[in-house]
């Protein structure tokens, strides 16, 4: 019982997904679940806030390795929470700590990426076979056709733009849609395996 | 003095006390007068306002259309238009609050709900006749006539999609396909599955974890539980932990979605249960960092950093995040599998990792763990159904081809057109 009753859930929540998609009729109900879903997601979501407190807690008090960023964790947790139920999240405190804080880390973040495209490219493009080489020419292509450089100078008889424009619409545009139609039938097949109960590693059941 | 010739008489010219009196009166009288209406002309009002039921819908929304009205031109009279709806056609009619800009010759009646979610306007509901009525607001707020629509409509519900038949077909056609090779593979038939490299590497990369007594980093993806991608990368966990639970290593899993925490430490917590090792299991090691995609990269490579992971997942579906995660990893000399579906993730991951489950792999990856025969007939008929569209790609170039030469030999765009 403890097995089929989930399996029982998710069966049928499954089937009205698909069947609302071939038939309009079950919209109301499609919606219904997707309000549960969302009722689902806001409990598990003061659960995901407990483990948290509890996690950061638990290091501050253990003074385990890198506890001491606990505390500014905790504090920003708080205070941004009492900034929102105090003062609301459409002005006042909440708003500036968020444009003058949440945003600039994040964009700190982000601009990481740079750095490691570039590492990352370095690895990736150095030609140790001939799919390497290939990606190499390819890559190098693209990237000087989408540069003012690229058509500068003797390189405007080269067409790097024109060769960059069909690398990125045939190759590499044959590529994603392989990859999509590939990945729509894995959907269809886990679907299914989920759906008639063949599936079972998210209950912990092989 | 002399007197005014004309013109408006003074109101001074008599007692003071009269005179205010007569102004207030005449103030009182003016507000009387709607002061909308006040110096402007109404405009004409629309017509012919008809209306019929949405097609292919649930039977909650009405279309509406009318002949906008003549004065219904750049520098004209109208500035919007007003709906009215009733379900009598002698009313009373509620004014419905759309704002429908001039020029608008039809707008959907389904309801309105504000961002707070309250219901302002009731959509129209299945099988109940509604009468409307259309009114062009002026300058000033002016209303024009009405224009009262022609008989009743009624919303109805639509059973079945004719536009989706084509994906019905082959929804159906995949799904017997796989159910077939299920069938075999439960009646025994040996059925070979090419071996993926990423998911061979699965036991080896967990293995180093072990001999290093460091622990297993799996990362589910940024995304929610209403993910394929992110299902899928759940039930991978479930068997990474069970493998994980029997080598005696730990595993780490930091989540971006309190669902799929909560999720992941039931799915982490029954592998070890299965494993025979329920002593084992960590709850602390599932844990939430949070929902924002930077703050939760910065609380993953800190884990890394940290933890020094000897063998790192990422599996399920990743935006900008991924190359971070994966050169961070790799910088700390862990194992690196990584799966996803999303095209634009997949160069970063390629490069950064040291394996790639690319697309359907991703898919395939619990039931190729798993070794069941009945999982493992799934994927063959999953391979099976890329065949065949493989198929219907080489006939659709060759008929797109000869399309090219003589546009009306045959056309067959429609019948992969999704609605």
């Amino acid at each position: 019982m403890k097995k089929q009753f989930p399996l029982a859930i998710v069966f049928i929540a499954g089937m009205i997904f698909i069947v609302q998609f071939f038939s309009p009729a079950f919209t109301p109900i499609q919606e219904r679940f997707t309000h549960w879903y969302i009722v689902v997601a806001v409990f598990a979501f003061v659960l995901g806030l407990a483990n948290l407190t509890r996690l950061n807690l638990q290091k501050i008090h253990r003074q385990q390795e890198g506890w001491i960023y606990s505390i500014p964790l905790l504090i920003g947790l708080a205070g941004m929470a009492l900034c929102s139920f105090i003062f609301g999240i459409e002005e006042g405190p909440f708003v500036w700590l968020f444009n003058n804080m949440m945003l600039p880390m994040s964009a700190t973040m982000f601009s990481l990426l740079a750095f490691f495209v570039a590492s990352a490219s370095y690895r990736a493009f150095r030609a140790r076979h001939k799919e390497a080489v290939m990606l190499l020419v390819a890559a190098v292509i693209v990237m000087l056709g989408q540069v003012p450089i690229g058509s500068a100078g003797f390189m405007e008889h080269l067409r790097l733009s024109d060769i960059t424009q069909w690398i990125m619409a045939y190759p590499n545009m044959a590529g994603q849609r392989a990859i999509m139609i590939g990945a729509a039938l894995g959907v269809v097949a886990i679907s299914l395996r989920i759906l008639l109960g063949i599936e079972r590693a998210y209950l912990g059941e092989d | 003095m002399p007197k005014r010739k004309g013109g408006i008489p003074t109101l001074t010219s008599k007692a003071p006390t009269a005179g205010l009196l007569s102004v207030m009166v005449a103030l009182f009288v003016f507000s009387l007068v709607p002061t909308v209406t006040w110096g402007q002309p109404a405009p004409r009002p629309p017509t012919n306002l008809q209306g019929e039921d949405f097609p292919l819908d649930d039977g909650r929304r009405i279309q509406l259309t009318w002949a906008l009205s003549p004065d219904d031109r750049e520098g004209g009279l109208v500035e919007e238009y007003i709906l009215l709806r009733s379900t009598k056609e002698e009313g009373p009619y509620t004014e419905l609050p759309y704002s429908i800009p001039l020029g608008s010759d039809s707008y959907v009646d389904s309801g309105e709900v504000d961002e707070n979610g309250v219901t302002v306007v009731e959509e129209p509901r299945n099988n109940i006749k509604f009468y409307y009525k259309i009114i062009a607001l002026g300058k000033g707020g002016v209303r024009s006539e009405e224009c009262l629509i022609d008989g009743p409509v009624v919303a109805t519900r639509q059973w079945f999609h004719p536009g989706r038949v084509n994906m019905l077909v082959a929804s159906i056609v995949l799904s017997l396909l796989i159910l077939f090779f299920i069938w075999q593979a439960s009646l025994g038939k040996e059925l070979y599955i090419r071996p993926l490299a990423g998911l061979e590497a699965v036991q080896e990369a967990i293995g180093r974890a072990t001999e290093m007594g460091k622990p297993v980093l799996f990362i589910p993806g940024i995304m929610d539980m209403d993910d394929i991608q992110t299902i899928a990368g759940v039930t991978i966990l479930g068997r990474v932990a069970r493998m994980v639970a029997e080598y005696d290593a730990d595993i780490l899993v930091p989540c971006s979605r309190s669902l799929v925490m909560t999720i992941a430490s039931e799915v982490v917590r029954e592998a070890y249960l299965d494993a025979g090792r329920p002593d084992a299991f960590k709850p602390d090691n599932i844990r939430y960092l949070t929902d924002d995609q930077f703050g939760y990269v910065a609380g993953v490579d800190g884990i890394m950093l940290r933890e020094r992971p000897a063998a790192n997942f990422y599996l399920g579906t990743f935006y900008a995040e991924s190359l971070i995660l994966a050169e961070t990893g790799a910088s700390v000399g862990a194992i690196q599998i990584a799966g996803t579906a999303m095209p634009s993730q997949l160069p970063f991951f390629v490069a950064a990792c040291d394996y790639t489950l690319i697309g359907e792999e991703l898919f395939a990856a619990s039931a190729y763990l798993s070794k069941e025969p009945k999982q493992l007939g799934s994927l063959v008929g999953q391979d099976w159904g890329k065949l065949i569209f493989l198929l219907f790609i080489i006939i659709g170039s060759i008929i797109a081809i000869f399309n090219q030469l003589n546009p009306d030999l045959i056309s067959i765009k429609s019948w992969f057109e999704i609605q």
